[in-house]
């Protein structure tokens, strides 16, 4: 099982390689991936020293260009295609149908992982995906439970890999637009949620803090109550006469008690979140993770989550709280 | 400019949902999609209903479409879109790729909904290769974007039929979660259906009463509704062929409102509280007047 950490940076990128990743996923400085982030990325350059480093020490560099290619900007994904074939990477992680026939056909050599953002949940899909672009993985979005993450691995035609650790989306990946319907830029159409430039807060006289995201109120924050990044799925919203998280809670994704599982399920790779996170993070939570997938590997059967782990994670996540997401059926 | 009617977004009793397709026989729609494409636990009608009620619609001169489930989950879900695909008799419309995989290795013709996610000129042109005779847009493209889009597609030669979204709440993100029953405080697997309560959906409003989304079990729609209407001749201009009313309540009347705007006999009224964002290259949320 293959530990694949984020990197927005090089020192991330550094990071993750000194803590044990096996994989480092990078992206472009630019609305080809789905972290397209103000100061984040890769420009050529750095990407071959990111290349570089990462092979000259036995890892893996995976490229993602997985956003969707928007009428007539189609230049833009095709460099990022070329760029990410011509350094060599070990794969180019992509989600439009278009960017995957593109780099099948131009660049037949470098491996294709089906991105999160292509939302293939089911056996159909994926043989759909590997048939037309030869793809060697595939990422399953965030909405199976471990249940069916099994079962899905029983029956796929190409090796599976999930996500392990990081902020949590709620809905499937690659099918939700309430970003754009709120500040006009999506995942899809841009490369970010719930994006900076749309955040505004509102400290009053009382100490409490309002959270606008293009002008409409996400959440409201009592004087000295932690307040995170402003997801818009993840604010306080008026329902059936309540006010509450009516999506999901700032919380975490954490799967580590589920290791064993999905190693017996053979589940080729488990994916850290975080492409936007520091070095720091990235070194503190690869670390962790390989040390866990080196213990599980060792002996399954007696896998157990050690507690300094666990307080690692704990100072990594939102709201310092975590979740097993949709692989538990009760959360669904 | 084709009227045409997409799915029902909302769980309605069984004998709702009769009445409903049985006023819409009368109705100047020309081309009817039918099914569940939200939750796979909604049985109030099963295959062979479904069947029976496109039937009926063909019978009353409309083209019938079977469309399926947005998000596929269990192994059950899958059999089921299998079922409808190999269906024989009516062609499909596919809210996931599972459902083009099983179409196209049959070397079925079918339609593509707003969730398949064709943003660009090589993405449509693949899916037309595989068959794929409509589609519609994502909800978040802009009339400039598919203005470029459907030139570029004159241009390959593409035979395809573009469908706009036009009114009704916009379908914008499928969870593993039911929302409905979160906020019923009730587990998904034992919901009781209580997503049947809301015909109009289950709103959800900011701390400030603005509406921001409208909750449908697994989906979330926008919190206002879209109103496209007034834009068909744009729409008309830049090739889009059809435009799509939601199957919600008051989906009769908008027909008709449709039809006498089509026809010229009626003038085109944004009503308050619709979006139309983005169309016109903004916030979906926005309401941009029309002078």
């Amino acid at each position: 099982m293959e530990l694949v950490c984020p990197a927005g940076s090089l020192p991330a990128l550094k990071a993750a390689v000194e803590n044990g990743a096996d994989a480092v996923y990078i992206g472009f400085r630019d609305d080809t991936n789905a972290r397209h982030f103000a100061g984040l990325n890769f420009n050529e350059k750095r990407a071959q020293q990111a290349l570089d480093h990462a092979r000259s020490r036995g890892v893996k560099l995976l490229v993602a260009i997985n956003t969707f290619p928007q009428p007539g900007r189609w230049d833009s994904w095709k460099r990022a295609v070329d760029s990410a074939a011509d350094l060599g990477a070990d794969a180019i992680i992509a989600a439009d149908t278009g960017v995957l026939d593109y780099a099948a056909k131009r660049h037949p050599d470098t491996s294709l992982h089906l991105s999160v953002q292509g939302s293939a949940t089911s056996k159909a899909s994926l043989a759909f995906y590997q048939k037309h672009f030869n793809i060697k993985r595939a990422v399953l979005p965030r909405v199976l439970s471990l249940k069916q993450v099994i079962k899905l691995a029983e029956n796929t035609p190409v090796p599976l890999e999930v996500f392990a650790f990081g902020s949590l989306c709620i809905m499937a990946e690659g099918r939700c637009l309430l970003s754009s319907y709120m500040t006009g830029q999506s995942p899809n159409n841009f490369g970010a949620c719930s994006p900076a430039s749309a955040v505004r807060w509102e400290e009053k006289s009382d100490g409490s803090l309002d959270c606008r995201l293009n002008g409409v109120l996400t959440d409201r924050f009592a004087p000295g109550e932690r307040a995170g990044y402003p997801t818009l799925c993840k604010g306080r919203y008026n329902c059936d006469g309540k006010t509450f998280h009516v999506i999901e809670e700032p919380v975490s994704l954490n799967t580590m008690n589920l290791l064993p599982q999905l190693m017996k399920a053979g589940i080729s790779a488990v994916k850290i979140e975080g492409r936007q996170r520091s070095p720091a993070y990235t070194a503190d939570v690869a670390r962790v993770w390989s040390q866990a997938i080196a213990r599980c590997k060792a002996n399954p059967e007696g896998f157990t989550v050690d507690s300094q782990w666990e307080e690692t994670m704990a100072g990594l996540s939102e709201g310092s709280q975590t979740t097993l997401g949709a692989y538990s059926r009760p959360w669904q | 400019m084709q009227i045409t009617l997409g799915t029902m977004p909302f769980f309605w009793k069984r004998d709702e949902v009769l009445a409903f397709y049985n006023k819409v026989a009368e109705l100047p729609v020309e081309r009817v999609y039918l099914g569940e494409t939200v939750c796979s636990k909604r049985r109030a009608l099963n295959l062979s209903d479904w069947l029976q009620l496109a039937e009926m619609l063909q019978a009353a001169g409309k083209e019938v479409v079977l469309s399926t489930l947005g998000l596929i989950e269990a192994e059950s879900e899958l059999s089921m879109l299998k079922r409808i695909c190999e269906n024989g008799r009516f062609t499909v419309e596919a809210n996931d790729m599972a459902a083009v995989h099983y179409l196209s290795e049959q070397g079925l013709p079918f339609s593509c909904g707003p969730t398949m996610n064709i943003y660009n000129i090589h993405s449509l042109s693949l899916m037309a290769k595989l068959g794929m005779t409509h589609w519609v847009p994502p909800v978040e493209m802009s009339a400039e974007q598919l203005e470029l889009l459907l030139a570029e597609a004159k241009q390959a030669g593409l035979n395809i039929k573009t469908e706009v979204f036009s009114w009704g709440f916009l379908p914008l993100a499928y969870s593993a979660r039911c929302f409905t029953a979160r906020a019923r405080n009730t587990p998904k697997d034992s919901c009781g259906f209580v997503c049947g309560e809301y015909p109009k959906g289950l709103p959800a409003a900011s701390q400030e009463n603005d509406d921001v989304f409208t909750l449908n079990g697994i989906q979330t729609l926008s919190g206002r509704h879209c109103d496209l209407l007034g834009q068909w001749q744009q729409m008309q201009k830049i090739g889009v062929t059809g435009m799509r009313i939601a199957a919600e309540l008051d989906a009769p009347e908008t027909i008709e409102r449709l039809q006498g705007l089509l026809q010229g006999k009626q003038d085109s009224v944004l009503p308050v509280n619709a979006c139309n964002g983005y169309w016109f290259g903004d916030a979906g949320m926005e309401r941009v007047s029309l002078s």
